[in-house]
């Protein structure tokens, strides 16, 4: 128990990094220190005193030297200090070594190309697998995922309105992403302060461009594909221009409508499309209808035709008294004897029949006439 | 000596003094940077200068050496920078309010006059954002409406870059691109108006579309009619006498049998025949 009070104790106040050294510690040091260099809870008492340098050394480094030396006994130190070797120039040898290992061997992806600076100057561009350079802070090597396609789109908030202008000063709310990759890793790197918020600023400005050139109902309906191919080639002229190392893979127009103000308007011309068609549509019926009665009629007559060809007198008489049968046996029929005659109308009949007539909603004009 | 190297504290300290040392006599340029050298705040050189068209790894990056403590290296970004105007109210000529957002890209070719002249990009940029903006008045404002939607608007974005350029060149600065992010009609009237004008070209549209389908499926029944005709005169057209009395029979058929219903009793039809009548031709005895 007095062993670690006095490790403790010189560790606080002998030999701590605090500079806590004093004259009266002296002695508390020399016994508790003198147990302590090899290990503190081995319990034997070790040689002569740890320090390796003259008591006229300074104390700061004196105490710092004492410090470490204990710290590393507490941790099971294993390399003694006596054979000239620092501990610490093992450690530097292999922190330098790591380091060496990490900063010059670099592994990319297969969709990854490295780019190679030395001292801040372009060297080389490393392709995949694994690539060589010169350790940092020499040579640096700055990985650029070239495969990945990125999509950059407008409006960056969906549901705000992208109103833009059409050739015909028409107004049109429209949203579309653009698909990139980068082309060239070190132009890319080099060239331009803010790479994607260059390419988001000349997609606006080419689409407006893009648009500015068409009319609404082209860029609503039919020159929508039109439209993304000229983007696409506007922009690509234009990053080219400035040397962005960007590859434009595509436009898309992802909406494109009339704005909400006006949607109402728009909707009446589609419902006026389907209207002329529900017109046609009915006069294509009619017309179906009619055509088909014509020909069945036709052919009905035809039919008749040809057997009143075959014996046209006896057809025609027998048409005729079968039609009149019909005919007059449905109808009241009065037969006048002689010419001169007036016909007698049985009156109470024809009102017998009026009234029921009456109950009808039209009168028969015919009864009417014959009932005065 | 020995207890200087054999002490690692000091030896610490050697090599910390040593990398300061190296650290404020070499420089690494990046590629995307030039720097101008400056003693005691007079530009002495400049390093990695751009150079139009130079490929990466010959330009003038690298590693450069000055005079510790007494020299200084003025970092100034190589790369195309943006300035982004505010949003400009420009009139045309044919009184038209648009609201116009346009961006400028340049690039330090000169370090040292930009150095001069203003000291930092953020300063250049600064300087140059009210220039864009007036040149862009200006240059739509001496044109109509309709010409910022045309072709012709290369042309315009041009001029504006020629003269934003003339005040870049003060600033050691070129010009690389002008752009019409946005050009669109203010809010309010302007937008209405023209809302406006949008809606009654689709209910002129709409209207002449009825139109149209009234007057196509006019036509599908004329020609619907037109063919029933020629179809009925082709088969009677063979028999025009015969077609006269078979159509009579049917004729008197449907006019004289009409019954009624018991829902629509439409009455009885009296028939007084003259004995002379060709039905009764035979009832008479005559032949």
């Amino acid at each position: 128990m007095r062993r670690i009070f006095g490790w403790v104790l010189s560790d606080n106040r002998g030999g701590g990094p605090w500079g806590g050294g004093s004259g009266g510690g002296g002695d508390d040091n020399g016994a508790g220190g003198g147990g302590g260099p090899r290990n503190p809870w081995g319990g034997q008492s070790g040689g002569p005193g740890p320090r390796r340098r003259k008591p006229g050394g300074g104390a700061d480094i004196t105490s710092l030297d004492d410090f470490l030396k204990k710290s590393r006994d507490r941790f099971g130190g294993r390399f003694p200090p006596s054979d000239g070797r620092p501990y610490w120039l093992y450690g530097l040898i292999a922190f330098v070594v790591l380091w060496l290992v990490f900063t010059s061997f670099h592994r990319i992806s297969p969709q990854e190309r490295g780019v190679v600076t030395v001292f801040g100057e372009y060297s080389a561009t490393l392709q995949p697998g694994i690539g060589l350079s010169w350790p940092a802070p020499i040579g640096r090597v700055q990985k650029v995922d070239i495969e990945n396609i990125r999509t950059t789109t407008i409006p960056d908030t969906t549901g705000t309105e992208n109103l833009i202008l059409t050739g015909d000063q028409n107004v049109i709310d429209l949203a579309y992403s653009v698909r990139w990759n980068i082309k060239e890793p070190a132009a890319y790197l080099f060239q331009i302060a803010e790479p994607e918020g260059t390419i988001r600023e000349v997609a606006e400005s080419a689409m407006r461009a893009a648009v500015a050139r068409v009319s609404l109902d082209d860029a609503i309906g039919a020159g929508r594909s039109q439209i993304e191919q000229n983007v696409e080639q506007i922009m690509q002229q234009i990053l080219d221009d400035y040397g962005a190392g960007v590859r434009i893979q595509g436009v898309a127009i992802n909406q494109s409508v009339p704005p909400g103000a006006v949607n109402e308007a728009f909707l009446q011309v589609s419902a006026a499309q389907q209207q002329a068609q529900s017109y046609m549509n009915d006069a294509r019926a009619y017309a179906l209808q009619i055509t088909a009665k014509a020909q069945g009629d036709a052919a009905a007559f035809e039919k008749v035709y040809a057997e009143y060809r075959v014996a046209p007198e006896v057809t025609r008489r027998r048409m005729y008294y079968e039609t009149m049968e019909r005919i007059l046996s449905r109808v009241d029929t009065t037969i006048v004897e002689a010419p001169g005659v007036t016909p007698y109308l049985a009156l109470p009949e024809v009102a017998r029949r009026q009234g029921q007539v009456q109950a009808a909603p039209e009168p028969q004009p015919q009864q009417g006439g014959q009932g005065r | 000596m020995t207890g200087v190297l054999r002490n690692p504290i000091a030896l610490a300290f050697l090599a910390i003094a040593l990398l300061i040392l190296v650290g404020s006599t070499f420089s690494i340029v990046p590629e995307t940077r030039q720097g101008v050298i400056v003693r005691f705040g007079e530009p002495q050189r400049i390093l990695n200068r751009y150079r139009p068209n130079e490929t990466f790894g010959q330009s003038g990056a690298g590693l450069a050496a000055r005079i510790p403590l007494v020299e200084q290296v003025i970092w100034i970004d190589k790369r195309i920078l943006s300035i982004d105007m505010e949003n400009q109210q420009v009139l045309s000529t044919d009184q038209l309010r648009l609201q116009v957002d346009a961006y400028a890209r340049y690039r330090i070719v000169d370090p040292l006059q930009m150095y001069r002249a203003a000291q930092t990009e953020d300063r250049v940029s600064d300087a140059l954002r009210p220039i864009l903006g007036s040149a862009l008045r200006n240059e739509l404002g001496r044109r109509p409406f309709a010409a910022l939607l045309s072709p012709e608007r290369g042309q315009m974005m041009d001029n504006i870059q020629n003269a934003l350029n003339r005040v870049a060149v003060q600033y050691g600065a070129q010009i690389v691109d002008v752009r019409i992010k946005r050009a669109d009609l203010p809010d309010g009237t302007p937008l209405e108006s023209a809302y406006q004008r949008m809606r009654t070209a689709r209910e002129q549209e709409a209207r002449s579309i009825q139109a149209q389908g009234l007057k196509q499926a006019q036509i599908i029944r004329a020609e619907a009619d037109a063919e029933a005709a020629a179809t009925y005169a082709g088969a009677f057209n063979q028999d025009p006498a015969f077609y006269d009395f078979y159509r009579a029979m049917q004729s008197y058929e449907a006019s004289f049998s009409a019954g009624g219903t018991a829902e629509n009793p439409r009455g009885r039809t009296n028939v007084i025949l003259s004995p002379d009548n060709q039905y009764l031709r035979q009832f008479r005895g005559q032949r």
